[in-house]
């Protein structure tokens, strides 16, 4: 309304009252231009060079198709698994104290800072047959190196801080209130639990677990250490992408990376709009 | 259901919270808990309501009726409890919050879901929002948010009901409105509660008995008549409304504070009486008993009454008068008028430190 007022008293042109709108909002496209636009059309410029019969046979490629799945699968796992304990870690250091809080606070954005090759390498010692998890595991005839089981895992470690961090802001300002009402209201601590702070989280929880989701898709270093690559069981979609790289075909690469940004893309723009609505809801849009 | 509660007491690491408090509550009664904050209220409800709990020492106990829920579960309790700020289930609409008490009773003994279709139409009805059911707590104002709460707090035909602050989020005139329906539904319904408030005039209003709380500590507990014209000390005196200040020295039954003077029934000695805003008339001429020149500094004609601010250098601080709007236009009342400060009673509370066991307030009239 003030701004309609604004609008009349000063004729056609309203001024803004924040300062700095052309200037940052410039700024900012520039650098989206330079940093996303550019990179993402050169991959496009990559496949022209390709007719639409050659790009479907590339990424129809059975060996592709089976890393499709493989990629698809491990990161799934990992997503589901990360969404129960990134949800439970975001719980535990939003709703408690205790000696040490500050400390696993910290570890939680680790496998942010961590160069993903130093994780994979480290991850392939340590579940490898004579690795200390490996001795333990083998035994049980768990084989987690070379196969999709150490995939999923290596996907779950580069990716768990996406579910914590989105959950805990969600988490911290959710008011103790809320929980209160529910077990004066007779509920018991899991009905309370499912029927009032979950439905909460959920958006963020969902969120959280599709950014962790996506980024297994595209993960690389960390996985390719533990993965044992064996052709049609444990390559990756990335891994096909940098094999193309190698021979040189710029072409066939891009045909496949195209694939991985779509289904990203896909994803994250139906997480979006379907989280819009829910957060409407919650504000007092309509019903 | 009657509330009966002993030696409850509560530390917060080595801090008291509350002192051990005795307090009995009869059936269908509304009591108010009221004191500033940090006085202890919102913690003795919380721990009615079995949200908190109390020093675990051998006689505290709390009785609803004959049941002993000392040791219960606030889930067990069977209490309805509303939140200051309406803790809503903002991801349900206005049915299922107040259904939900409804809907998570164990399986046996819930009831059908016609019946609870039936019943919570019901409990709209009466807050008056069976129009708003299919709603979001978001699209629903403050007032309506809270008798939502209500309502969904009385679904479960509690055997008390507790409400902490429910008014204090709310506009003025909102909170007039919620008090008088409150009061209402209260005297149909017959439920017993206790709400905690801040507000002196909510819970004078509102209850049939009020426990006046500071510093943890029970400072009386009366009716709001009774609490008014009978304050047990000077903490309530203080706390149930406005209070002037007049200082001096008493020689010869006449206090002396500057160029104030007021004849008065006393011993010699350091003396501090109190007197309410209404208790003060004002006048063109002083009176043989009573010289205490005064200034107007502001004038509020806004009421039933007009108050007006009066300052003079023997006074610390202001003094406020309400006056008649007849008295008002009468005595030609602007800023800067001087005139003379007549008090028809004043209060004291002598020695209060050393007399905290029986302090028997001396009013003259």
């Amino acid at each position: 309304m003030s701004s309609r007022s604004f609008a009349i008293g000063l004729g056609s042109t309203p001024k803004r009252v924040l300062p700095g709108f052309g200037l940052s909002l410039g700024i900012s496209l520039t650098f989206v231009s330079l940093m996303l636009l550019l990179p993402m059309t050169g991959l496009f410029g990559q496949l022209a060079g390709l007719s639409l019969a050659e790009y479907w046979a590339i990424i129809t490629n059975e060996r592709v198709v089976a890393s499709y799945v493989v990629t698809i699968g491990a990161a799934a796992v990992a997503a589901i698994v990360n969404a129960a304990f990134g949800l439970l870690l975001a719980w535990v250091l939003v709703r408690y104290t205790f000696p040490g809080k500050r400390l696993l606070d910290a570890l939680m954005d680790l496998p942010f800072a961590l160069p993903t090759a130093v994780a994979g390498i480290t991850l392939a010692t340590l579940y490898s047959s004579n690795g200390w998890m490996g001795q333990l595991l083998e035994p049980l005839g768990l084989q987690v190196a070379y196969t999709w089981v150490g995939i999923a895992l290596a996907m779950s470690f580069t990716s768990i801080p996406f579910v914590v961090r989105t959950v805990q802001p969600v988490l911290e300002d959710m008011p103790n209130e809320m929980d209160e009402a529910a077990l004066t209201l007779g509920a018991s601590d899991f009905t309370g639990f499912r029927r009032v702070i979950l439905p909460h989280l959920w958006p963020a929880l969902v969120t959280g677990t599709g950014l962790a989701f996506v980024r297994s898709l595209g993960e690389f270093g960390a996985i390719i250490f533990i993965a044992g690559n064996m052709p049609y069981e444990t390559e990756i979609t990335a891994l096909m992408i940098f094999v193309r790289l190698q021979e040189y075909d710029y072409a066939g690469a891009s045909a496949i990376a195209s694939v991985v940004l779509f289904v990203s893309l896909a994803l994250l723009l139906a997480i979006n709009i379907w989280q819009g609505r829910f957060i409407k809801r919650l504000h007092g849009g309509h019903g | 259901m009657s509330i009966r509660l002993h030696e409850i007491g509560k530390h917060f690491g080595r801090t008291q919270a509350l002192e051990p408090i005795d307090l009995d509550i009869a059936e269908g009664e509304l009591v108010g808990l009221l004191g500033p904050s940090g006085s202890g209220k919102t913690t003795l409800l919380r721990i009615i309501a079995g949200l908190e709990t109390a020093d675990n020492v051998a006689g505290a106990r709390i009785l609803f009726g004959e049941r002993d829920v000392t040791h219960l579960h606030v889930r067990d309790r069977r209490i309805g409890f509303v939140f200051q700020h309406y803790a809503l289930f903002r991801h349900m609409t206005v049915f299922d919050n107040v259904a939900f008490g409804l809907t998570v009773m164990p399986r046996k003994s819930r009831p059908s879901s016609g019946e609870i279709r039936s019943r919570v139409h019901r409990l709209l009805e009466m807050v008056k929002l069976e129009h708003m059911a299919h709603r979001y707590p978001a699209q629903l104002s403050g007032g309506q948010q809270q008798r939502v709460s209500l309502a969904r707090a009385l679904a479960l035909r509690p055997d008390v009901l507790l409400l902490d602050e429910p008014f204090g989020a709310l506009d003025a005139k909102v909170r007039q409105e919620l008090r008088r329906w409150l009061r209402h539904l209260h005297d149909e319904l017959n439920f017993t509660s206790l709400f905690v408030t801040h507000d002196q005039e909510e819970a004078l209003e509102l209850s049939d008995r009020v426990v006046v709380m500071s510093n943890g500590r029970i400072e009386q507990i009366d009716t709001p008549d009774e609490l008014y014209r009978h304050p047990a000390n000077r903490f309530v005196f203080e706390f149930l409304g406005d209070v002037n200040h007049l200082e001096g020295t008493v020689r010869d039954g006449v206090l002396t504070c500057g160029d104030a003077s007021l004849a008065v029934d006393l011993e010699d000695g350091p003396e501090e009486l109190l007197l309410r805003p209404h208790e003060l008339e004002l006048a063109p001429s002083a009176t043989q008993h009573a010289h205490l020149p005064v200034c107007v500094t502001a004038i509020s004609p806004v009421g039933a009454e007009v108050r007006v601010e009066l300052e003079a250098d023997w006074l610390g601080e202001p003094w406020l008068a309400t006056v008649s709007h007849a008295d008002y236009e009468r005595l030609h009342l602007t800023r800067g008028t001087r005139l003379y400060a007549i008090p028809r009673r004043w209060h004291r509370f002598p020695d209060e430190r050393t007399q905290q066991t029986a302090p028997t307030p001396e009013t003259v009239s």
